[in-house]
């Protein structure tokens, strides 16, 4: 009798389904014994990281708006994701998509509410479509590897940014906080319930659908797949595939930049340092938890959005250093990432003679 | 700790070998899902035997031998190896056996040479290797078998025929006992498969065993000792060398299913519908590939191309479907002037080309059938409702094409990359042919295909032309040519030599043409 590790030929739905659940039950399993080490009933732990992300009316608003713009960068990664082109910038593409939509709360006076939500969201779409385009346009044009023009990026639009908000946007009544004035009423999207809940979080739910459409239904949508299947073919069927790269680059900064005009418009109200922590990189594990599904990045974000805000609780409740929220969360995201191999390999067992 | 052992065992295999079949399946089963790809399969292959496997497209040969190299596992039986049963878990183990296999459609590395690419396959180098000593062990092997291949020459530049050259020597390099063949003369030309015959002829007297797969019967019938046919999964006849001709085969074979039947009628048009002016095209080495060309095509005909592969065939058709760019030259299509525009223009044009090299620029492998069948033609009116694509259509569309070319698809939705390698041809070629182009050209279109679906395609080019439809037909198979085409256009060094009427020529004249003599007043 033997172990061994064999490739599967096939994964079933099933199992596809299933690997990533019991791998968060294992993480669960693994990080309780951290908890223990802490002092803490791991038990009592996750009561509370349910209650404090799912269990109240407040808890359930903080994980959605967690939750909004990392649908909305995950939707943009995975766009790219599908045609096999590499967007690391959705990080840059947020910012640079907070500061269109600024622009246009702070300095078009525009006082109608609707014209200015459109001009605002059309603002961020197309600031952040142009920051990825570039990227696009190079490797269009040239062969410039996305990853890295889109990486490198980032650090141009934060830096750029910060310059806006230290220099020429910075509020003068700020009392010198790296920060713009705030919105007026016209440029804010519509609250919920009393909380910080915002409709953008229906934006991105809408975002979602569409983009599923155009991905599974529309013409183009075709057009990419073959060509993230294989380029050659594409080419040699008459299709445009440098233009193709533009476009879906440009598409996926749009889309990660909406998640900057939500933010601003519909949370902090204001340009400010730090506006998003990071949301562009964990969409990047998203758009990959997801398998490239824009329904998958839906659920994904969500569970991201629980993980974010129960992480948070742990902390207040039980004095736990934050250091401990970050090992938390990496655990959860190391078994998540493990489970790939569980769908892509199996251990059996074999009898009688074998020779492996 | 599970993977570590296999080497000791595996020598006590070389070592006690007084069995002489080296290899058993016994009663092997494997189901994909909603596929039997394997239903029972038994048979044995002897020490220093070439072995042959027959079947369809789709008998489940490539299934079989991926099962024996370890990169599929059975449901179900057993594989013996010199009498022992085996469980190999991936490729890597089966190689540790002496068990090598050059698949149908193999992958190398393009931007490297032919030396490093053989380097990438070896293990066991040491850290600090000798390239020299290295070298000289490879290119003692090419002597060896008489193999015509320049170790520095990156991959990219050769054809795909030398570049099996490249996947036999790795497994020679490894002294492997037991060499599984997918289709390896699928991709060369005459010439090329005669040096591998006498390649595997080399690795029979040193006791080494094959299992060779191919379509083409002549070849079968030269090189085999033993035939086994495979037939739904199932092997159902062995034969041995002498109990068996090429009509008894093909019976086993297809069994009741009947070669499809054709008549051609022969086209009297003098009509031109394509007009090739002096064309030239230089390639990537600066060498002419066609070198002030000039061919006329009528309308309702079949023009057979002959020559020996490398003589600008494959540049002709990829320049006459836009894939490459004249130096010099005209096309003119009704009159119209085509030269250097892109493939869709050609196709619009009514020019359609079935690729050569069909993993890499026939088909998107991630998708389904229907998808990759609306490939070239998904914009138009028919396919789509606005900016949807119409799906009902597209299914449609694809039961018609799955039924009239016999398409072996699996479930709904399979991506093509599962399919076997001649009906993956099949999509292609029921694609190309499906909006029925004013212009086919067809190159090498039944390569990989089983004796009754090269009849099947054969009698669509045939019907295609009594509809008008003209066609430039690309093949190495003299027999081929003959039987389809109305005139036979013979190439030579990207020149044309002439034409020959394929009801008054002889094969001597064609052979001599192909070596570059002009006729005489023939033609
Ligand atoms: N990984 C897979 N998933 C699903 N179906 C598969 C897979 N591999 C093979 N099949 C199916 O198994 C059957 C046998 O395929 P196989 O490639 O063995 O045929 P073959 O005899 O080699 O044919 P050909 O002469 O065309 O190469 C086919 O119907 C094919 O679609
Ligand atoms: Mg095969």
């Amino acid at each position: 009798m033997k172990l061994v590790i064999e490739r599967r030929e096939i994964s079933s739905a099933l199992l596809r389904f299933s690997a990533p659940i019991a791998s968060i039950g294992i993480a669960l399993f693994v990080a309780g014994f951290l908890l223990l080490a802490s002092g803490v009933s791991p038990l009592d732990a996750y009561r509370e990281i349910i209650i404090e992300a799912l269990g109240s009316v407040y808890g359930l608003s903080e994980t959605l708006v967690k939750t909004t713009p990392l649908i909305f960068a995950g939707l943009g990664v995975s766009l790219a994701f599908r045609m096999q082109i590499w967007n690391i910038g959705a990080e840059g593409q947020i910012y640079i998509g907070a500061m269109g939509a600024t622009w246009v709360a702070l300095f078009s006076g525009i006082q109608n509410h609707w014209i200015m939500m459109t001009a605002m969201f059309f603002a961020a779409f197309f600031c952040g479509g142009m920051w990825a385009g570039v990227a696009g346009f190079l490797r269009a044009r040239w062969q410039v590897n996305e990853v890295i023009v889109t990486l490198l990026m980032n650090y141009i639009a934060i830096l750029w940014v910060d310059y806006l908000i230290y220099g020429p946007w910075k509020d003068p009544k700020g009392f010198n906080f790296p920060l713009t004035a705030q919105f007026s009423d016209t440029a804010r999207l519509a609250e919920y319930f009393d909380t910080r809940m915002h409709s953008g979080f229906f934006l991105a739910l809408f975002c979602a659908l569409v983009l599923y459409l155009f991905i599974e239904r529309t013409v183009w949508g075709y057009e990419i797949k073959v060509i993230g299947s294989n380029q050659r073919a594409a080419k040699y069927a008459g299709m445009n595939t440098g233009m193709a790269i533009f476009f879906v680059l440009f598409l996926s900064g749009a889309i990660a930049g909406i998640a900057g005009f939500s933010e601003v418009a519909g949370l902090q109200h204001r340009l400010q340092h730090g506006i998003s922590p990071g949301y562009g990189y964990t969409a990047i594990i998203i758009a990959w938890l997801a398998k490239r599904s824009a329904i998958g990045v839906v659920i994904v974000s969500f569970l991201m959005g629980v993980l974010l805000v129960g992480g948070d609780s742990l902390q207040l409740l039980w004095q736990l250093p934050v250091a401990f929220v970050y090992a938390f969360q990496g655990l959860i995201l190391f078994f998540l990432l493990a489970s790939d191999f569980f769908i892509i390999y199996r251990v059996k067992l074999i009898k009688g003679v074998v020779h492996a | 700790m599970v993977l570590s052992f296999h080497h000791s065992l595996c020598e006590s295999i070389y070592i006690d070998c007084h069995m002489t079949d080296i290899l058993n399946f016994e009663n092997i089963r494997k189901t994909f899902p909603g596929v039997i790809a394997l239903d029972d399969v038994s048979f044995s292959v002897a020490r220093g035997e070439i072995h042959t496997l027959l079947g369809e497209n789709g008998a489940g040969k490539s299934t079989l031998m991926n099962v024996l190299t370890g990169l599929y596992h059975p449901d179900r039986g057993q594989i013996r190896i010199a009498g022992e049963q085996i469980h190999f878990t991936s490729p890597r183990d089966s190689l540790a056996c002496g068990i090598g296999m050059v698949h149908q459609h193999f992958m190398l590395v393009p931007a490297h040479s032919v030396f490093e690419n053989i380097l990438l396959a070896l293990d066991n180098i040491p850290n600090f290797y000798s390239r020299k000593t290295y070298k000289q062990k490879i290119q003692k092997l090419i002597d060896e078998f008489d193999l015509d291949l320049d170790l520095d020459t990156p991959v990219w530049r050769l054809s795909i025929g030398a570049q099996q050259w490249i996947e036999l020597i790795k497994l020679l390099m490894r002294d492997c006992q037991l060499l599984v063949l997918d289709e390896p003369t699928a991709v060369l030309t005459p010439q090329e498969a005669d040096r591998l015959f006498n390649v595997l002829r080399k690795l029979k007297q040193q006791e080494k065993s094959i299992i060779f797969i191919s379509h083409k019967m002549r070849e079968v019938m030269e090189i085999s000792d033993r035939v086994t046919i495979l037939k739904k999964g199932r092997s159902i006849a062995t034969r041995t060398r002498g109990d068996f001709d090429e009509s008894t085969l093909a019976s086993l074979m297809i069994g009741r299913d009947k070669v499809p039947q054709w008549q051609k009628t022969l086209q009297m048009s003098d009509e031109i519908v394509l007009d090739i002016q002096n064309l030239s095209v230089r390639n990537d080495r600066g060498m002419s590939d066609l070198d002030d060309f000039n061919l006329q095509l009528k309308k309702g005909e079949i023009l057979g191309i002959a020559g020996v592969a490398g003589n600008g065939q494959k540049a002709l058709a990829e320049v006459l479907t836009g894939l490459k760019n004249t130096n010099q030259g005209r096309i003119l299509a009704r009159q119209k002037d085509i030269t250097n525009s892109n493939a869709r223009y050609s196709y619009i044009a009514g020019i359609a080309h079935i690729p050569e090299d069909r993993k890499s620029i026939g088909i998107a492998p991630d998708m389904s059938v229907d998808e990759n069948l609306i490939m070239k033609s998904f914009k138009s009116g028919s396919f789509r409702n606005w900016i949807f694509q119409n799906k009902k259509a597209i299914r449609q569309n694809a039961e018609e094409k799955i039924e009239q070319f016999a398409i072996k698809s699996g479930p709904d939705g399979t991506p093509v990359r599962y399919l076997s390698g001649g009906n993956i041809q099949k999509v292609i070629i029921a694609r190309e042919l499906s909006e029925h182009p004013a212009v086919l050209v067809a190159l090498y279109p039944t390569r990989g295909l089983d004796i009754g679906s090269a009849g099947y395609v054969h009698k669509v080019i045939a019907d295609g032309a009594d509809r008008g439809m003209s066609t430039i037909l690309i093949a190495e198979d003299l027999d081929e040519l003959l039987k389809l085409s109305d005139r036979i256009a013979v190439m030579f060094r990207g020149k044309l030599i002439g034409y020959v009427n394929p009801r008054k020529t002889t094969r001597e004249e064609i052979g001599l043409m192909m070596s570059g003599e002009t006729p005489g007043d023939k033609a």
